[in-house]
């Protein structure tokens, strides 16, 4: 009938048409587009302004001793400064850095990273329940790109967070390293790439074979504390207990964060985040394989 | 002699090892013709379209498409079919435009000819006027042309319909049928199609295959399938409680005669001759008629001769029943 049906088509054809859907479903509906905004910058605001922990070791929270005679004026500045020091350096102990905020505002990123590419995991079943998925079966489509384009997309949209939240941790006060330059970011987002494509994969792994939302909410609901929680985001991992320590010291996040941190806002250490970078391209890489050859399997039943 | 465009033999599909939704299918389809699986809901119809348009894979059996198997020759059998599905596919936050050349893209059409293509579908399913808006302000007849267009923008040989008017109303379904009609007079199209609704099996349908459980019970025309049970059923009953069995069997054109409590199913070939022949001969015998009713055999008549079960009444599975609900759901804003 027409000579384009046979004409052979590279095997990336269509990648960009399905990671397009998924994007303009996003940017396209103005409540969600705002709404992702406005989210990282609530949990900013409240956690990382509300847990003020650097606070808690100020002058005025710390009464000094009564004795006799009284302190002199000139005494109690010393004193005051004596903890200001000390201060510092119980934070630069503990987070390796004086700001808590400015920990906390790098923190923030893996946790949007993980729920993003979470949400976006559970789109597998929506496309599954709304025959959209059996559709794009029937087209020459290769499977791999249909896995990819979910990825790719829940990918693009993290990217685009992770930079609102930098933008907005800026504007609150965080506080850059010393050696922080703007070229930098370029390895900012090239990690923050590398953990969305392997938090999508695995999520969208989790998903490919569920005709339900239940089960897989269910399973993404139990992983996702554990991986948020047991990982340097909130609180440094050399202060957990070992048990904990342990499950944080394999968490990809902790890694991610840590790499974001040495980067931003730490006396930069490139051995650490050279290997950084590389557990978390091996953990995407792992991961990435592991949704395309489950998709080969579970997509064409 | 016309080509097959399409060729079955011994189909199946069993879901984890016990549950055998097709069962040793075989049938082929003629360049051009509308050929439908008719059957109620969790029948096999649908599995056996996904296995056509290669979403499934067979457990057993194998089909040719136009000359390519289904399983080794996939992507072949991919460029040259069209699908329309039973659910609206179509996305909602999308205008009707953007889904067509999304599904262009999916075929990997260069995005020129994509949109020629999308101007001239838009015209033939009366949607150009409509192609910037949403296509969650579309109505549901809206949208199953819009399914129609993005199954047709390869411009397949062979276009697989599963159930393409589910929840419509009887008009929007009398106008999708003229749009199914037109692909195969204007273009030579093949469409092979799926339906529970009788009607539509019926006057849409150069050939049906009727499946229940599985199975294919009887394949053909609609005609003759109908012609085959032995013509026309006038059932009538008589004021008197005495039995005019033999009486009625020696009028002309009637075949068959079955009395059931008062009442007297009488097949003929001809209905409407012989009823009124019916009456007269009763009458001379002094015998009153009553009630009299002449109907032509449908399809469900069809179905009951060989399930013994009305369609209406067969049981139907979970899952599609589902899956039917949410379409049915669309259709009706």
């Amino acid at each position: 009938m027409n000579s384009l049906n046979n004409l052979s088509k590279s095997k990336l054809h269509g990648l960009w048409a399905l990671t397009n859907r998924e994007l303009k479903k996003w940017y396209k509906a103005p409540v969600v587009f705002i709404l992702t905004i406005i989210q990282p910058v609530l949990w900013m605001g409240l956690l990382g302004k509300a847990m003020n922990i650097s606070a808690i070791f100020t002058a005025s929270t710390i009464q000094p001793p009564q004795v006799t005679p009284p302190l002199t004026q000139q005494q109690l500045m010393q004193l005051s400064q004596y903890f200001q020091g000390l201060q510092s350096q119980i934070m630069l102990g503990a987070f390796n850095t004086t700001d808590y905020f400015s920990f906390m505002a790098v923190g923030m990123i893996a946790f949007t990273a993980l729920f993003t590419t979470m949400f976006s995991g559970m789109s597998v079943v929506w496309d599954r329940r709304l025959g959209f998925l059996n559709k794009v079966l029937s087209t020459p489509v290769s499977r791999s790109v249909i896995i990819l384009s979910k990825v790719l997309s829940a990918t693009l949209r993290s990217m685009f967070q992770a930079g609102i939240i930098i933008l907005v941790a800026v504007a609150f006060g965080l506080k850059f390293g010393p050696n922080f330059t703007p070229l930098n970011f370029l390895g900012v987002f090239g990690i923050i790439f590398l953990i969305c494509m392997g938090l999508s994969s695995l999520f969208i792994a989790i998903n490919i074979r569920s005709t339900r939302i239940e089960t897989p909410m269910a399973v993404m609901n139990l992983i996702n504390l554990p991986l948020m929680f047991a990982s340097n985001a909130f609180f440094p991992t050399n202060l957990m207990p070992t048990w904990l320590q342990a499950i944080a010291n394999v968490n990809p996040l902790t890694y991610t964060t840590d790499a974001v941190r040495q980067l931003l806002i730490f006396n930069t250490d490139y051995a650490k985040f050279a290997f950084d970078f590389a557990y978390v391209g091996i953990f995407a890489a792992v991961l990435t394989v592991i949704g395309i050859v489950l998709s080969w399997s579970y997509l064409s039943r | 002699m016309s080509e097959d465009v399409i060729t079955a033999e011994g189909l199946t599909k069993v879901f984890n090892g016990n549950l055998v939704a097709v069962d040793h299918v075989s049938f082929s389809v003629k360049q051009g013709e509308i050929f439908g699986f008719l059957g109620p809901n969790g029948a096999g119809k649908t599995t056996t379209i996904n296995m056509l348009i290669t979403v499934l894979k067979p457990t057993e059996g194998r089909a040719l498409i136009l000359g390519h198997d289904i399983v080794k020759e996939a992507n072949a059998v991919r460029y040259n079919i069209g699908v329309v599905p039973q659910e609206y596919t179509a996305d909602e936050d999308l205008t009707g435009l953007e889904n067509i050349l999304l599904c262009a893209d999916l075929y990997g059409i260069p995005r020129e000819t994509a949109k020629k293509r999308a101007e001239d579908l838009l015209e033939l399913v009366e949607l150009t006027k409509f192609k910037d808006k949403k296509v969650e302000t579309y109505s549901g007849g809206m949208r199953r042309r819009l399914e129609l267009a993005c199954g047709l923008i390869n411009r397949p040989r062979v276009l697989f319909l599963d159930e393409p008017t589910l929840g419509l109303d009887v008009q929007t379904r009398a106008a999708t049928w003229n749009y199914i009609r037109t692909l195969k007079k204007e273009f030579g199209m093949t469409l092979f199609m799926t339906t529970h609704y009788l009607e539509e099996a019926d006057s849409l349908c150069d050939r049906i295959s009727i499946i229940d459980h599985g199975k294919i019970i009887v394949t053909g025309p609609p005609e003759d399938l109908k012609n085959g049970l032995g013509g026309d059923i006038i059932t009538l009953s008589i004021k008197k409680d005495v039995d005019i069995t033999s009486l009625i069997e020696k009028i002309e054109h009637v075949k068959e005669v079955k009395k059931t409590n008062n009442m007297y199913t009488i097949k003929s070939e001809n209905g409407e001759v012989a009823a009124p022949l019916i009456i007269e001969a009763l009458r001379k015998e002094g015998h009153v008629v009553t009630k009299l009713s002449l109907s032509k055999p449908t399809l469900n008549e069809v179905y009951m001769n060989y399930t013994g079960r009305s369609i209406r009444d067969a049981e139907e599975s979970r899952e599609s029943v589902r899956s039917q609900m949410i379409t049915m759901r669309r259709a009706r804003r």
